[in-house]
């Protein structure tokens, strides 16, 4: 097996790694944080900070188990009860499954494995994670003050409108969604055009690895849902701020309108959280079967058409609204057409496991966890494509267990083992064996006995979003189960940051490829350097390391003085021109900071928004005022044909 | 095989409590008792595919474990590919031919379970309201028409059209022993039907989030015999009991003086405010509070006294009455059959 080895021997290149470091090294200092643009930076501060919300809500659900504990129990009481269920909810889905696995993941992944020095438009990828990052503590601090949202992650109307809702709690989480969806588009669009355009010389559209399709279909998914719940929720805003009448049937608004454009993104974005875990199975299969993924033009084409048919499903969210029935049994079929992709991909993994060699490491129990966990979620998600039987499901604890099953299964499980997998990437140590398996297990187990036992309680009639229920039900046992479980699924996570924390100083050295897996991000140093690669990989296999020629050629000619890049072309990777990447700025965080002004700004006088809008000019200019050593080097470069 | 078996008995075991007045399992009319065997169908075709999917991925990573330190990667193996691409199309198949088997079966059954085959139903008004139900049986003369709240009678054996509302927010009506769910949305009317075949007491919950007491927005569904709901009927169309007894007519009179009349109405009285539930009938009823509370003296007291320590967030305010005052008006309330 020949591998790339692009970090040449250290005596040779000391002088190389210096130019380059001196290029590429990112700021130090106090100030010197505000102003990295590095893609490796940013991926790992979007990962940190997506996995102590991550945290929080975790505790925030193990907090509403207690209360579930058993019948009439007076422990939280439903106002808080209803900012706990919101505030988790929403943080799992906005502050933690999008933001680590998609921005996260993707910005510190996507570069390294197309084989670039950097992501493109790193400084708006700098401004997404801080527009992220000033959402969380905006929402956060909403809850910490009392005013936490408490209407639901979907905030239906007409509860969550001025008449039912009075005070700001809406207003938060209105905002939150703005905040949030700035962020993933921004990130969109930086891994969109990275895929598209920074791509390995040689590495056309069909030698991409299959986390590369993901990420890029994920991309457009974002670009086209995200706009549909900023529209939402800025109209629910406009009517609790400034008195429009979009979902006030009263003065002829439309309460369905609101479910239909809430839905509209929804759905789409299940599968924008269910993907990435699918493009880590599909990488971490591929590593530990020791073998290419079979069919992958069949995963492709899947990929992409989940990409599409994510968008023709959102109406079976609401089969209990009485809409006619036609119309409900079109998206019941496209609600079962979406199923075959997915059986699709599962049926290839499966194959390639068949017919590889297995080595059954730490990442691979997570992998197996998802299968089962991922299995019974979807399987669930049959009965509820169902109109009639979703009728009778709709809005209990089963539907609680499926999205859990589904998101836990298809985001979480294949988070863990992706952490396991790159983590030692990203820090360079191994992480311990034996704790990964306490984890694991006190996972899984926790985890199934927390959500397997609410498919009783749903088919027994306890509704979800109640505080409690009466002792009558005879619902206690099954509750007391369940909130066992979650204690379990704690005591799982903790055992994760232990492990963390103790792998970071006592793990072993991984070196630059543990599991000697195909990737080119596993041809750098692990942690990566400031530049990534000393010298640009070139890729002529899907598998970058296991198809390298043995005297596979890299790129020369590009500048090590400046930030400079090789943009490739889109279809065949061929390489096209060289450009410079934008360097260290504060200018991103301060327009994040000036754009945060104007969104919590509009929570609270909608003529503020006049003032705010002021410095978020400033910050923008400033961020994109020309600079002329660069404008003149770019010239220098340009090539003019007759 | 023994894990399986454990599953098998934590299915049974949680399945056991599913015969209950609250459960989507335990049907009590033809819709319900075909969306349960549609339920059905649909979990042990689930069973099937899961077991297999299982047992396949169990076996494909058994089969092929190799030692730890073998690494090289499996370059070319064009004779097992083979057999996975017609092992990965047949289960491709197989799972087009399944799902075609579920659409077909949802839509007909869907279609049995909306489409009303009688021309003469009972008609009933629902309005959803935070956090009580009111129901109407309205007449074409509009003082025969029935207004009562969170205890819904049916008749058994008859279709019963439901038309429903919502005075606020958005709730959902569900009787899970009889019939799916369906949301009462402001702004829009919709109706359904149902039917109950067996006489009894079901419960019925609000199933859509509607704020502070979403928990205990509960009703009874009382599906009783049509002579027994004819003279229940007829019962409440009557105005409220007149009494002579002094003690009845001192709560009367707490009653009309206190802000109870600011929400609630009973007829024969001046109180005619339409804010809470229809009080007229109330003594008939098993439960109060949304279906929270046993209708009886003690829980009466309390609750009048102070809703918000059994449901806090509800509406209806405090009402801190001197001792004789409530225990005439309690008398009163229990004397409205």
């Amino acid at each position: 097996m020949a591998v790339v080895q692009t970090n040449p021997p250290v005596s040779a290149t000391d002088s190389l790694h210096q130019r380059l470091d001196s290029t590429w090294r990112e700021p130090s200092g106090f100030g010197g944080w505000f102003k990295r643009v590095h893609h490796t930076t940013i991926g790992i501060r979007f990962i940190v900070t997506a996995f102590i919300f991550f945290l929080l809500g975790g505790i925030l659900a193990v907090l509403m188990r207690l209360q579930l504990a058993r019948p009439e129990n007076k422990f939280l009481g439903p106002d808080r009860y209803n900012q706990f269920f919101t505030v988790h909810g929403s943080t799992m889905i906005f502050l933690f499954a999008v933001p680590l696995m998609f921005q996260g993941f993707g910005i510190y992944l996507v570069p390294l494995i197309v084989g670039a020095r950097n992501i493109a438009f790193p400084r708006l990828a700098a401004f997404s994670y801080y527009i992220y990052l000033f959402g969380c503590l905006f929402f956060w601090a909403g809850l910490l003050l009392n005013t936490g949202a408490d209407r639901g992650w979907f905030a239906y109307v007409t509860l969550s409108g001025p008449d039912y809702s009075p005070g700001k709690r809406v207003d938060f989480w209105a905002q939150m969604i703005t905040f949030t969806e700035l962020s993933a588009l921004a990130t969109a669009i930086c891994l969109a055009a990275t895929i598209l355009r920074h791509r390995a010389p040689g590495m056309s559209l069909n030698r991409m690895p299959m986390i590369l399709w993901e990420k890029l279909v994920l991309s457009f998914m974002v670009i086209f849902a995200m706009p549909a719940v900023m529209l939402s929720s800025s109209m629910l805003l406009l009517d609790r701020t400034v008195g429009t009448q979009f979902f006030n049937p009263a003065e002829g608004g439309d309460v369905l309108l609101y479910q239909h454009l809430f839905w509209f993104f929804g759905h789409p974005d299940v599968y924008i959280i269910f993907l990435p875990g699918t493009a880590f199975v599909t990488t971490i299969v591929t590593a530990f079967a020791r073998r290419h993924i079979f069919g992958y033009l069949a995963l492709v084409v899947s990929t992409i058409s989940i990409g599409f048919l994510g968008f023709g499903v959102w109406v079976h969210h609401m089969f209990a609204t009485g809409l006619p029935q036609m119309g409900e049994s079109f998206f019941t079929a496209a609600t079962l057409m979406i199923v075959i992709p997915t059986a699709v991909q599962f049926f290839c993994w499966i194959a390639t496991l068949w017919h590889g060699r297995v080595q059954f490491k730490l990442p691979m129990w997570w992998i197996a966890g998802f299968f089962f966990v991922f299995m019974i979620g979807g399987l669930s998600g049959l009965m509820l494509a169902s109109v009639p039987v979703d009728t009778q499901v709709h809005d209990t604890f089963f539907v609680v267990a499926h999205f859990h099953y589904v998101l836990i299964g298809g985001a979480v499980f294949p988070m863990f083992g992706a952490l396991y997998f790159w983590v030692p990437k990203m820090t360079g140590r191994m992480l311990n064996d034996a704790l990964g398996k306490w984890n694991f297990w006190l996972f899984f187990i926790g985890f199934n006995m927390t959500f397997f036992t609410m498919h009783f309680l749903g088919l027994r009639g306890m509704t979800r979003r109640v505080y409690t229920y009466v002792p009558e039900m005879n619902w206690g046992w099954l509750n007391l189960l369940a909130t066992c479980g979650a204690l379990l699924m704690g005591v799982g996570v903790l055992v994760f940051i232990l492990n963390f924390f103790w792998s970071r100083k006592y793990g072993a050295i991984a070196g630059p490829d543990p599991w000697r897996a195909g990737s080119l991000e596993w041809a750098t140093s692990s942690p990566p350097q400031s530049y990534n690669f000393a010298e640009l990989p070139t890729v002529n296999g899907r598998e970058a390391l296991w198809d390298a020629a043995p005297n596979q050629p890299v790129v020369a000619g590009i500048r090590e003085d400046i930030r400079e890049t090789l943009v490739t072309d889109s279809l065949d990777g061929d390489p096209d021109h060289r450009m410079e990447s934008p360097g260290p700025s504060a200018w991103p965080f301060w327009a994040a900071v000036a754009t945060s002004g104007l969104f919590i700004g509009s929570v609270f006088s909608a003529r503020s928004v006049l003032y705010t809008a002021v410095p978020v000019a400033i910050t923008l200019i400033g961020w994109y005022w020309p600079r002329w050593g660069v404008s003149q080097r770019r010239k220098a470069t340009e090539v003019w044909s007759e | 095989m023994k894990a399986l078996r454990t599953l098998a008995w934590i299915i049974v075991f949680g399945l056991l409590g599913c015969q209950s007045n609250h459960s989507s399992l335990s049907a009590a009319g033809p819709q319900s008792k075909n969306i349960e065997w549609l339920y059905w169908l649909i979990f042990w075709i689930c069973l099937a595919v899961f077991v297999l999917v299982m047992v396949f991925f169990a076996h494909g990573t058994a089969r092929t474990k190799v030692d730890e330190q073998e690494m090289a990667p499996v370059m070319e193996n064009p004779e097992g590919d083979r057999r996975a691409r017609v092992a990965v199309s047949v289960a491709v198949t197989v799972t087009v031919i399944t799902l075609f088997v579920v659409l077909a079966f949802s839509i007909v059954t869907g279609n049995t379970v909306e489409g009303l085959s009688s021309k003469n139903p009972v008609t009933i008004q629902i309005i959803g309201h935070q956090w009580w139900w009111e129901a109407r049986y309205p007449n074409p003369q509009a003082d025969l028409t029935v207004v009562t709240a969170n205890e819904i009678h049916v008749p058994v054996g008859l279709p019963v059209v439901v038309l429903t509302s919502s005075a606020d927010v958005i709730h959902s009506f569900w009787v899970p022993n009889i019939q799916g769910k369906r949301d009462l949305l402001p702004g829009y009317q919709s109706a359904f039907w149902f039917q109950a075949d067996k006489p009894g007491i079901y419960h019925g919950q609000c199933a859509e989030f509607c704020g502070e007491q979403h928990a205990h927005m509960g009703f009874e569904m009382v599906a009783e015999p049509v002579d027994k709901f004819q003279n229940w009927l007829s019962q409440q169309r009557k105005p409220s009991a007149q009494s002579t007894d002094p003690s009845v007519l001192r709560g009367r009179e707490v009653f009309l003086t206190h802000s109870c009349v600011l929400c609630h109405t009973v007829r024969g009285t001046d109180a005619g405010s339409k804010v809470g539930p229809d009080l007229t009938h109330l003594a008939s009823r098993r439960m109060i509070a949304g279906a929270t509370l046993s209708n009886e003296s003690g829980s009466l007291a309390g609750w009048i006294t102070d809703p918000q320590r059994v449901k806090p967030g509800v509406l209806m305010p405090a009402n801190p009455l001197p001792p004789d005052d409530l225990d005439a008006l309690v008398t009163y309330l229990r004397s409205l059959q």
